[in-house]
């Protein structure tokens, strides 16, 4: 079994859902609580790697952050290495790809949140950040934990954007979809075979807990009332 | 000493349909202000625009010397910065916060407020040691008092009050109405309680506003409105049962006598101008007999005959046609000892003070 694979692949999804947590949230808030003008460009955006080839996504990634960009440039001026083909590289095009499955579960569990509860906080002297933190956040847990999962989930199944922005370099970007794959072609159907049962338990035991708490939880929080 | 509130603005309710509310609010004697009408009226986004939570088209919010809303020179005050209390229809209490963390949720310092003031608070509503329960676990009466604690502890300058028992089963309804004067009559804000119910109108109120069509139609002491509406609107809408026109044939010595129909009533109403006038009569003001008494001075004996009756709970519904059509309320042991039904005889008496009238447009 390739453990170097799913250590890496275990860090990159924990690194990716913690990165959507502090971006994400705020960014469903701003999607599901406010009624500014663009915000369907935005929703757009957010959703378009539900439907774009993950080599498409990857392809862009690649370009936007080479050694030719300026971000790849400032990149390198300051670390003194490229951010392509590297665990950063990775990271970057990981977050980006698994932004809605972050995003629309928060921003629908933030839109579920009661409204009177929302404005009754104003009239309470909460600010706006206040309210947030406060309120919608812990009324919008089990959506929270749901966008959380799903893109820890996602990010462990990765492929083809790991393919085009990471390149198959063991211990940095070799993720374990990428080992599997490997596997397959040298013709070791034993060890991608143990590899593929591994992260199928994986995933079926992560799913099933979370689904399982989401239950508990949802008895105790009567969202309304 | 408390300061006022002045507003005036113009709002839009739903597409094509503006909502012109003037309203002066202040503490003292007549601090309880019922904003009254039927549903689908706007009094609800009245109160929203008072609150901050709606932006009016037109007009401005001024509270002493604050300028809460002007549209002009666009300043628009956010709920935070007004300091009032608002009560939505269903409570809005945060269901994942108990009682106590709801009520500090709106204190000033909120994890550093002494206890003895939270004990004070919960005494005042008659929740003592119900601090630590979770909102679901509560009833419908003490949900209320939870929200209304809950927007007291911010000492509010303004309390606004959107349908505030129409939560509540029917048997919490009267001791909470009698709970909810005394509480608005114990703190020295003025206040703004959205209703439709008449009841509701009556027990809490010190003033009332009538919207109906659009603005206010009438603001003043709750039971003048309700046995003197300005207009037919204000009438239909506090719910005066017979308003029927009529003519004024005569007038002397502070009493009017109107044609109504094929009858003649007498009101005493002596500042009334206009010739063509409506006449309002309260079914509860009317008393049923079997035959004309002798002579009694200011009564009016109206002889006539049942046309329907109709039960509503402890009293009877009794449509007369006497020349017009009277609607009057009859307890059913009365109703017994009459022997009404349907096409009895009946001579109905409507005392001469009990009459309103409003003037009509001349339309001759």
């Amino acid at each position: 079994m390739d453990w170097s694979a799913i250590g890496l692949s275990l860090r990159l999804a924990t690194a990716t859902t913690l990165i959507l947590l502090v971006v994400g949230l705020p960014l469903a808030g701003w999607l599901a609580l406010s009624n500014r003008r663009g915000r369907w460009i935005v929703d757009a955006l957010v959703a378009l790697p539900l439907v774009l080839p993950p080599t498409v996504l990857g392809f862009y990634v690649l370009v936007a952050l080479g050694p030719r960009s300026p971000v790849g440039r400032a990149y390198e001026a300051l670390t003194g290495s490229a951010i392509v083909f590297s665990f950063e590289g990775l990271l970057v095009a990981s977050v980006l790809y698994s932004l809605p499955f972050a995003v629309q579960p928060f921003a629908a569990a933030f839109a579920a949140v009661d409204r009177n509860l929302i404005e009754t906080a104003w009239c309470l002297g909460a600010s706006r950040a206040r309210t947030f933190m406060r309120i919608v956040v812990p009324l919008a847990r089990p959506g929270i934990v749901a966008g959380a999962v799903l893109s820890f989930a996602h990010t462990v199944g990765e492929f083809g954007v790991v393919l085009m922005v990471g390149g198959n370099i063991p211990g940095s970007t070799r993720t374990v979809s990428i080992s599997i794959y490997d596997d397959v072609q040298a013709f070791d159907y034993g060890r991608a075979g143990r590899t593929a049962a591994l992260l199928f338990v994986f995933s079926f035991v992560v799913l099933a807990t979370t689904y399982r708490l989401q239950r508990r939880s949802g008895r105790a929080w009567p969202i309304g009332s | 000493m408390a300061d006022r509130l002045i507003a005036s603005f113009l709002k839009q309710h739903a597409p094509g349909v503006t909502i012109r509310a003037d309203l002066e609010l202040d503490a003292g004697d007549n601090r309880v202000t019922v904003l009254f009408g039927p549903s689908g009226s706007g009094k609800t986004t009245i109160l929203r625009c008072l609150a901050g939570l709606d932006r009016p088209q037109q007009g401005f919010i001024r509270f002493g010397e604050e300028v809460w809303f002007d549209a002009a020179a666009r300043i628009d005050r956010p709920p935070q910065q007004r300091r009032l209390a608002y009560v939505s229809q269903d409570y809005s209490l945060f269901p994942h916060l108990t009682v106590e963390q709801n009520i500090r949720f709106g204190m000033d310092t909120a994890g550093r407020q002494p206890r003895d003031r939270i004990d004070t608070i919960l005494r005042m509503v008659h929740l003592e040691g119900m601090g630590g329960r979770m909102p679901t676990r509560l009833s419908g009466g003490e949900r209320q008092r939870v929200a209304l604690a809950r927007a007291l502890a911010r000492n509010p300058r303004l309390i606004l009050l959107d349908e505030p028992l129409a939560a509540l089963d029917l048997p919490l309804r009267d001791p909470m109405r009698q709970e909810l004067r005394q509480f608005l009559r114990s703190i020295d804000v003025p206040s703004v309680v959205v209703t439709h119910d008449r009841v509701d109108a009556l027990t809490l109120g010190d003033r009332m506003a009538v919207l109906s069509g659009g603005y206010i139609r009438q603001v003043g002491p709750v039971p003048e409105v309700f046995s003197r509406p300005i207009d037919l609107a204000v009438a239909a809408s506090v719910g005066v049962e017979t308003v029927v026109p009529g003519e004024i044939v005569d007038s002397s010595d502070g009493l009017v006598t109107v044609r109504v129909g094929a009858s003649q009533i007498r009101v005493a109403q002596p500042s009334i101008v206009a010739r063509s006038v409506f006449a309002c009569i309260r079914a509860e003001d009317v008393t049923l007999e079997t035959s004309p008494r002798t002579e009694v001075s200011a009564r009016n004996q109206l002889a006539g005959r049942v046309t329907s009756m109709q039960p509503e709970g402890a009293v009877v519904r009794v449509t007369v046609d006497c020349g017009f059509s009277l609607s009057a309320l009859i307890t059913r042991p009365a109703c017994a000892e009459l022997g009404l039904r349907e096409n009895s005889a009946i001579t109905a008496v409507v005392k001469a003070t009990a009459v309103h009238l409003i003037p009509r447009e001349n339309d001759t």
